[in-house]
């Protein structure tokens, strides 16, 4: 523990309360309900392309997105659906993009890869492994430059350890003690192949934490609790001052990598261990155990559920993207050109 | 007027901008305490600060993605990478990140960022700190390329691209460094995209770029004294924007285009030109575009070698002398 004060509206560290709790429940449910629709709609042929789901991962995002500032920044994957929903962008707009309509976070222009919402803080999907954590280092840089207080926090998967850049950023965010939070979301596998296979440490992001003269931190990534106490801690800290923070988070995707994996390669038992571990069903027992009343609970599924529901409606009722957008803001000045 | 060198304006350029806005930042390898390792960034640390004249790990992806961060929030990055060479390393930012994010996000992201790097050859490096690689970024859709020849332009365009809300890729040739020229005093600030022409003559029209201008000069006094060829010389300045306006106008007026490039051939910029030129000016061409470039080979080392490689002075008075009569 820092044993510092959390300040300007960040949340306490010690209890979690259970207006935060419900919080929890219904992000989760919501990135939920929202990746599996986004899985139907693909099997309708609704959406094209390629697609990766965070189906298991949600306490993760669920546990930064109720934790962070909404002036904070939200830096993530190609894997970034949850992410991006976590920080408040529109599920109209997120299933929308996915669908290639107008409606569209991008307007139809970066699809399911690469959703953003700067209103809201997430300010981008990078599908180059590795290269978003050096630019939330810069946000970071940023926001320490200009005093705000903000914080920059930067989701990847186990593979991206393995990549230069990773090593850069975490070495660039020390020695500039940047307000930054690196979180490897570890599911075991970076794309096709065991991570463990193919890594020199047992834990991809927290065994390398000492080169960077960072504290080693394992949590449990299916445990929304585990991860928002975790999240405001090191949220106050780099507010304060304190610096970046690595922390890697284990985690399970209950589907393969991308649209295209049926994930035929993980031993026999293993997804159904990790189902008894799912993040949603485990919470959801919690907050029965701690007197939420049942019907609490099943009023946020049905308003979940008809959320899902009004936006997957909102969404196919959306135009093509206008074909004007194609030559529209490449350049600051909304257009194309590059000559006189 | 101060007669400043090439590197003087890049300290001036860069200096005049953060005086005026503290959005502006300069990260690089060596660049605060050591001033550069082409001495092109002395004094900024005295000037403005530490937390304003920052020494980086040699990390280009980590330089150029925090210039990248900080620009989408708020600051106006400028990011030295120490030799143009060197941008290979760090490419995908430039390429996957800087250059496509305000496209990708359908204009949510602004990266008003300036990449300052050392290009180009006559320094007998070899092929890993010598290459022209201004045609590398030409090719990718989203980054404006810049490339000066003279100290006041070095300052001018410097603090446009600094200005300027896209990502600039500013070429600075490592050999023009210690060239002196006049350089406008007090606040100077120039435009992107906008070619000039240095001289005009009636036989052809020369195109060129960074330190292939100062060949062409030398080269068109040649061809007018001991050829009786009379050249234009239009200084390109900027790729992207490029001013066609400038250069289908100066090639109308003579009938004959010369590209000069320090690029390897192959996509060097001068064959986007080319075909410009032959898609909207074909008919008011009297013969061949001529394109004097590097050959498509890595720079070699040794002087002899170098010296027989990038473009030259004889070089450039053979083929027009020989090509155009």
């Amino acid at each position: 523990m820092t044993g510092t004060t959390p300040k300007k509206g960040a949340a306490p560290i010690s209890e979690i309360g259970s207006e935060t709790r419900l919080a929890l429940f219904r992000m989760q449910l919501e990135l939920r309900l929202c990746e599996k629709r986004a899985y139907d709609l693909f099997l309708q042929n609704l959406i094209k392309g390629t697609s990766h789901l965070s189906l298991g991962q949600e306490a993760i995002a669920a546990g930064f997105g109720v934790a962070m500032r909404p002036d904070d920044w939200t830096f993530c994957t190609y894997r970034g659906h949850a992410h991006t929903l976590a920080r408040g962008a529109s599920m109209t707009g997120v299933l929308g993009e996915l669908m290639g309509r107008e409606c569209g976070l991008l307007g139809g222009k970066g699809g399911s890869m690469h959703l953003t919402d700067v209103s809201k803080g997430a300010m981008g999907s990078y599908a180059i492994i590795g290269a978003h954590l050096p630019i939330a280092a810069g946000a970071a840089w940023s926001a320490q430059y200009r005093g705000t207080e903000q914080v920059a926090v930067c989701f990847f998967g186990d593979g991206t350890t393995n990549i230069g850049a990773f090593h850069e950023a975490l070495n660039f965010s020390v020695i500039w003690k940047l307000p930054v939070i690196f979180v490897c979301e570890n599911n075991l596998y970076m794309e096709y192949t065991p991570i463990s296979a193919v890594t020199a440490v047992e834990h991809p992001a927290a065994d390398r934490a000492a080169a960077y003269n960072l504290e080693r931190v394992v949590i449990d990534g299916n445990d929304a609790d585990e991860v928002y106490r975790t999240a405001t801690k090191f949220m106050n800290r780099a507010r304060q001052g304190g610096g970046p923070a690595l922390i890697e988070a284990m985690t399970y995707r209950h589907s393969g990598h991308s649209r295209a994996d049926p994930a035929q390669y993980r031993p026999k038992g293993e997804l159904e261990q990790w189902l008894e571990r799912d993040p949603i069903k485990i919470y959801r027992e919690r907050l029965l155990e701690l007197g939420m009343v049942e019907a609490t609970l099943r009023d946020i599924e049905e308003e979940v559920t008809a959320q899902v529901n009004e936006a997957t409606e909102a969404a196919k009722a959306s135009a093509a993207p206008d074909l004007a957008g194609i030559h529209q803001h490449v350049w600051a000045d909304g257009g194309a050109a590059w000559r006189n | 007027m101060a007669e400043l060198t090439y590197r003087e304006a890049v300290a001036a350029g860069i200096a005049q901008e953060m005086a005026r806005d503290d959005r502006v930042v300069f990260l690089g390898e060596d660049v605060a305490h050591a001033g550069g390792v082409f001495k092109a960034t002395v004094g900024l640390l005295d000037q403005f600060g530490p937390l304003r004249v920052r020494d980086c790990p040699i990390s280009e992806q980590a330089i150029l993605g925090a210039a990248m961060g900080a620009a989408m929030t708020g600051l106006r990055p400028i990011a030295e990478i120490m030799f143009s060479d060197f941008l290979a390393v760090c490419w995908d930012i430039v390429a996957n990140e800087i250059a496509k994010s305000r496209y990708m996000t359908n204009g949510q992201v602004s990266v008003p960022l300036v990449i300052r790097t050392a290009n180009g050859g006559g320094s007998r490096f070899g092929a890993q700190h010598s290459q022209s690689v201004e045609n590398w970024a030409m090719a990718i859709p989203g980054i404006k390329v810049v490339a000066p020849a003279f100290p006041a332009d070095v300052k001018g365009l410097l603090a446009a691209s600094i200005r300027d809300e896209d990502p600039v890729l500013f070429f600075e040739q490592k050999s023009l460094y210690s060239f002196k020229g006049e350089v406008p005093d007090g606040e100077y600030v120039d435009e992107l995209g906008k070619a000039r022409v240095l001289r005009q003559g009636k036989d052809c029209t020369i195109v060129a770029l960074a330190l292939m201008v100062h060949r062409a000069l030398e080269a068109a006094e040649i061809l007018e004294r001991e050829h009786g060829i009379s050249c234009t010389v239009v200084d390109v300045r900027s790729l992207v924007p490029l001013d066609t306006v400038t250069i289908l106008a100066e090639v109308a007026r003579t009938g004959r285009l010369v590209t000069i490039e320090e690029n390897p051939r192959l996509c060097g910029w001068g064959a986007e030109i080319a075909s410009i030129i032959a898609d909207e000016c074909f008919w008011e061409l009297d013969g061949p575009i001529i394109r004097i470039t590097t050959p498509h080979i890595p720079l070699p080392s040794a002087d002899r070698l170098e010296d027989n490689t990038i473009p030259s002075v004889a070089r450039i008075v053979q083929e027009i002398s020989q090509r155009i009569d």
